[in-house]
């Protein structure tokens, strides 16, 4: 909402300064966005001294000027002028400028070959004088520190810009703000000049309301004004509309937009010879059209609140005018229309049309049903003034009689919402400037709600308008409570803050990326998971939601790789999306280390990044975040993004349905679709969600203290056994032997080839066995050797290696 | 006598010019082995008379003595000699480079969730969550914002279905209806999170962050809201004073509402928060509207309270002077790298919110 200090004193005797009504403004809830002079054509041109005129190396009689124009560097200017000389003070116009001699707009141009950026002007060109033959030579002393400022003060009055939040439709209207300023102290409203228009005759063209279910027209309101003469509006009409950051188009069409910012009362004039018989507002019928003005022709749905005659439509009621029916130089006599439009109607028929307008925004918002009177008559009285024309009386349809909305408001609510109390008496003062009509009975105020706010409906309303009028600033700052209702954060909460610092600890950088991805990298990566589109997605590449976090983070790591970045971790935790309804979303990590370790290093030798990189890092950060290793499984049945070969899945447990996370290899077909160039790419993820919660609190959880002090013996064993055979299996039968006395078996080498069987390989484990109850003898060990050889051999078809 | 003082001096003298254990072992044994020199001695005292036994006995025991102490005395001087040579060989150059340090960051938005997470704990809030796909119900209908309110142009909503039912979030405020309708009041919660909004340019991003707040009890009322906020921005900013300005505003689903600005100014091309006489916008916040209060079932005559949200990148921007918006989701590695955060700086009261 825009409009000038001037136009608001038309409504408001104040002494306030501009900058206390701009403060003002923004304390009660009407937020300034600018308050600016309105750009001018001539702000272009400043003021500029020439450093250096030398000759053009290709004309004697064109000078290449260095010239300071208040920046950092100096520009060239070509330029014609016999008295361009060093040091002379003169008047610069950048390229875009338009002059105002020709109306030309400059650009940069080559003159002989040289470039000129701008030009110096002459008093011609700048329509100060005819003097056309040399550049404007200013004096130093006025202007010799005022290099790169504007040359022509800006003498439009300065506009205030407001951003009107949507519930306050009486503040679309330069009398609504002066309405809450002046209920906020800042001067007085000024009262309404009684109207002493004369009226001659009636309006003889019928107007019906058609009464038809969810007729979106309560109330149609005109007037007839015969023989009058459209033309170019007056200049102070003509500055309202330009400071509204309009185009002035003719008195008629001015008055009623006028009319609409000064009183937030849209109004519509018709070319009142151009109607067919009679105005019938009803509910369009689908595939009816019209041509409206802005020259685009509207295909209509049923049930659109439109104005008509008998020839068909003339405009969609409190959104567009026709073209058929609009207003000319040529118009004689005109039809003048003042109605109510029902919000929702309003806003619905806009939105299926897609149609944006002034009155469409103010309607939507809700009007005064009060003012159709108010409104014809001001714009009545204006055009008669300017345009001249009888008026005839005024002719108001309607259909729905308004009822004033009354609250009983308890003035303890005030002070029970915002912590302080306000004085009865200063209450009603500021509900009564705001236009509510007071009575008292007893405690209890009996609010008639003014009929220009329709946000007003109950008692917490009132609390806001007294609070927004009052100041936020009377308001205390009371110390935070702390009491605390539970603990801050639950067991999966914790559980995503020590996942995601564990994982950032081995070396991975985070990334945060969108939830949305292309669905050609998604495809690569959903697996079985229902594609779920966005029906207006922002870009075409950004059009499903992820059903992977892969699809974004190998984008990006690829955008990294191909800016030299060889070595690269990355991982993202957030939302991975299973179906489309509210809650089918996973808390996944997704990791990726791409290139080699110990790269370039004198000491250590590199090597690609492996499997068992990410295994290491899935495993270990799932033990820091509390997984029990000992119930950990590993199966080697992986989604088929990953290599079929080299990838695992982590399960809690071995009768667990969903892995807690997946790593591996990528699988090549993908790296190469993706168009990935990398020595090697690795990758995991942890299902957040299929991490089972233990319920018990550390404190709760921790096991008894026991150890040995009994000697320990290491044995080592080599078995040969078939190639497919899993270590983890083989390191189980072990345990299983005696899991007293086998503390712990690692597997310390694994070897194929040379000496080995084919479809065989060779397994080493390291075993420790110790008792916690005497120390073992060389007969105990021997036992327990046995045993675990001929378990082994037994259930796994290995031999002991000799 | 004088023989053993001989012996004594002799070999004193020897072992004074020898440089090597084996010798000087060698030289052990020669005098203290089975026919060593001093061994013999030894055995020559039974052939004597008792009293000049006493006499050699009492001396022999001294050179005895005092070789055996020469002895060991040299066998640690040579030894620490060697040691030190080897030692002196063996020395590297400890400024060649150690072996590669990989250094792992977290995310500036998840460090100031944490942050955030950490301050409003101290004051009692816990944590929250709720789905990213929303129903139009929660995120617009139950807030107060029914489908012909004007205020839903104000969300650029990213829908999922044609009918405008599913959509993605576009503010946190579902996740208040989630909570009051799924438990009793009071309620205390904050709730961070992802939001989205179909717009995008170089100060929107389709997907931002922020964190709602909800405290709903019998007598919450506006000065409650002003301290809560108050404390946290304080704490946030990690200053001591704070300009922080509370204007009339609108939002659907709190009245009254307000914004709430912060002073700034810019030194030496940096912002300078709580000081200077320029105003930014850092949240919206209200008393909740007893509609909304309604429609989750509670009793607006019995409980109020007041509700924020806070845009979390925008936060971090101002704290952090990071000054594109785009950055935080393009995953540049040198941004990541530059405006990262070590994973053992975990925010928190004790330890002080930040480095």
């Amino acid at each position: 909402m825009k409009f000038t200090v001037d136009w608001l004193k038309n409504h408001l005797d104040t002494k306030f300064s501009n900058n206390q009504i701009i403060d003002k403004l923004t304390n009660i809830g009407l937020e300034v966005e600018s308050f600016e002079s309105s750009t001018s054509e001539l702000d272009t041109f400043i003021v500029a001294k020439i450093i250096n005129a030398k000759t053009h190396p290709n004309a004697d009689r064109l000078k290449l000027c260095d010239v300071d124009i208040g920046r950092d560097k100096t520009i060239e200017v070509v330029c014609g002028a016999p008295n361009a000389k060093n040091g002379l003070l003169t008047v610069y116009a950048p390229p875009g400028s338009i002059i105002p001699k020709n109306q030309m707009k400059l650009s940069v141009s080559k003159i002989r070959g040289v470039t000129s950026y701008g030009m110096l002007c002459s008093e011609s060109e700048l329509l100060l004088s005819n003097e056309s033959d040399g550049i404007i030579e200013l004096k130093n002393n006025k202007y010799a520190n005022k290099i790169g400022e504007k040359y022509f003060k800006n003498t439009s009055e300065k506009v205030i810009d407001l951003s009107i939040t949507p519930n306050r439709p009486d503040c679309l209207g330069v009398r609504g703000i002066a309405r809450d300023l002046s209920a906020a102290g800042a001067g007085k409203l000024k009262i309404n000049k009684k109207s002493n228009l004369k009226y001659r005759g009636n309006q003889n063209i019928n107007v019906t309301i058609k009464k038809e279910k969810a007729q979106g027209c309560t109330i149609f309101g005109s007037c007839l004004i015969k023989g009058v003469t459209n033309k170019e509006s007056p200049k102070w009409l003509k500055d309202k509309i330009l400071s509204l950051g309009q185009k002035p188009i003719s008195a008629i069409v001015d008055i009623t937009n006028y009319v609409m910012f000064d009183l937030n009362r849209p109004l519509h004039a018709y070319d009142a010879d151009k109607i067919d018989n009679e105005i019938i507002v009803r509910n369009s019928s689908k595939g009816e059209s019209f041509e409206a003005l802005d020259n685009k022709k509207y295909i209509l749905e049923n049930d659109m609140c439109v104005i008509s005659d008998r020839s068909g439509v003339l405009g969609l009621g409190g959104i567009i005018g026709g073209a058929r029916s609009g207003t000319e130089y040529s118009t004689k006599n005109i039809l003048l229309e003042s109605a109510y439009f029902i919000p929702r109607s309003i806003r619905k028929t806009s939105k299926q049309l897609n149609i944006d307008t002034d009155a469409k925004f103010r309607f939507e918002r809700g009007i005064d049903p009060l003012s159709i009177e108010e409104g014809l008559i001001k714009a009545s009285e204006l055009i008669k003034q300017i345009c001249g024309g009888e008026i005839s009386n005024l002719d108001v349809n309607k259909i729905e009689n308004y009822k004033k909305t009354i609250i009983n408001f308890d003035p303890f609510l005030f002070e029970k919402t915002t912590g302080f109390n306000v004085e009865n008496k200063e209450l009603i003062r500021i509900l009564e400037k705001l236009g509510f009509n007071v009575s008292k009975k007893k405690k209890i105020l009996k609010l008639a709600i003014p009929s220009w706010r329709p946000d007003i409906t109950q008692p917490i309303d009132i609390v806001e308008e007294i609070v927004r009028i009052k100041g936020y600033e009377h308001i205390n700052t009371s110390e935070p409570i702390k009491t605390r209702l539970k603990p801050t954060l639950n067991y999966y909460q914790k559980l995503f803050h020590f996942l995601q610092r564990s994982v950032a600890s081995k070396g991975y950088l985070e990334t945060v990326t969108w939830s949305f991805t292309d669905s050609k990298i998604n495809q690569l990566f959903k697996e079985n998971d229902e594609e779920i589109p966005i029906v207006n997605p922002i870009s075409s590449d950004l059009n499903v939601l992820r059903n992977s976090i892969f699809p974004n983070l190998l984008f990006y790591l690829k955008k990294n790789l191909d800016r030299g970045f060889k070595d690269i971790s990355l991982f993202e935790i957030g939302p991975a999306f299973k179906g489309k309804n509210p809650g089918d979303q996973l808390t996944v990590i997704g990791a990726a280390r791409a290139g080699k370790v110990s790269r370039l290093s004198w000491n250590d030798k590199e090597r690609i990044v492996d499997t068992f990189d990410v295994k290491k890092d899935v495993i270990q950060s799932l033990y820091e975040a509390g997984i029990n290793k000992d119930d950990i499984v590993i199966d080697d049945k992986t989604p088929s993004y990953y290599h079929p070969g080299k990838s695992g899945g982590v399960y809690q447990n071995k009768n667990e349905k969903n892995a807690l996370a997946y790593f591996g290899e990528i699988h090549p077909n993908i790296i190469k679709k993706l168009d990935i160039k990398t020595e090697g790419l690795v990758i995991f993820e942890i299902y957040l969600d299929y991490i089972k919660d233990s319920k018990q609190k550390i404190k709760d959880s921790k096991s008894e203290y026991k150890f040995s002090d009994f000697q320990k013996s290491e044995r080592d064993f080599a078995f040969i056994i078939n190639k497919n055979f899993k270590s983890q299996e083989l390191v189980n039968i072990i345990k299983s032997v005696d899991d007293k006395l086998i503390q712990s078996v690692r597997v310390f080498d694994v070897f194929e080839g040379e000496n080995i069987p084919e479809g065989k390989k060779s397994i080493a484990v390291n075993v420790t066995i110790q008792s916690e109850e005497k120390t073992l003898n060389e007969n105990d060990l021997e036992n327990i050797n046995k045993l675990i050889i001929s378990s082994v051999e037994s259930k796994s078809g290995a031999k002991i290696r000799s | 006598m004088s023989d053993i003082k001989k012996i004594k001096d002799d070999y004193i003298d020897k072992l004074n010019a020898e440089n090597n254990v084996d010798k000087v072992n060698n030289i052990k044994s020669e005098l203290f082995g089975k026919n060593g020199i001093i061994s013999n001695e030894f055995k020559k005292l039974g052939s004597i008379s008792v009293e000049e036994r006493k006499k050699l006995a009492s001396d022999l025991n001294n050179v005895k003595d005092e070789l055996q102490n020469k002895i060991s005395i040299k066998i640690q001087e040579i030894e620490t000699k060697e040691i030190n040579l080897k030692l002196e060989k063996e020395k590297i150059d400890v400024t060649l480079p150690e072996r590669n340090i990989e250094i792992g960051k977290i995310h500036p938005v998840s460090q100031v969730i944490d942050e955030i997470s950490s301050i409003f704990s101290e004051i009692g809030f816990s944590v929250e969550e709720g789905p990213d796909v929303e129903n139009e119900y929660n995120n617009f209908t139950a807030l107060n914002t029914p489908d012909n309110h004007p205020a839903r142009d104000m969300h650029d909503t990213f829908y999922l279905d044609n009918n405008k039912e599913l959509l993605l979030r576009t503010h946190t405020s579902p996740v208040q209806v989630r909570t009051m309708l799924k438990g009793k009041p009071p309620f205390k919660i904050i709730a961070p999170g992802r939001t989205y909004r179909s717009d995008s340019d170089q100060t929107h991003a389709p997907m931002f962050h922020q964190v709602e707040g909800l405290h709903i009890d019998k007598n919450i009322n506006m000065g409650h809201l002003k301290g809560c906020l108050n404390y946290f921005i304080k704490e946030f900013f990690e200053v001591d004073k704070i300009k922080m300005r509370f204007r009339p505003s609108h939002f659907p689903f709190t009245e009254p509402s307000a914004e709430v600005d912060i002073g700034y100014e810019i030194k030496n091309g940096k912002i300078v928060i709580g000081e200077g006489n320029k105003w930014l916008e850092i949240l919206g916040c209200g008393m909740v509207h007893p509609n909304v209060l309604k429609n989750v079932n509670v009793n607006p005559s019995k409980y109020q309270g007041y509700a924020f949200g806070i845009g979390i990148d925008r936060l971090g921007m101002l704290k952090y002077g990071i000054n594109d918006l785009r950055a935080f989701f393009e995953t540049d590695y040198r941004w990541l790298s530059h405006f990262g955060f070590d994973p053992l700086d975990v925010p928190s009261n004790y330890r002080g919110l930040s480095r």
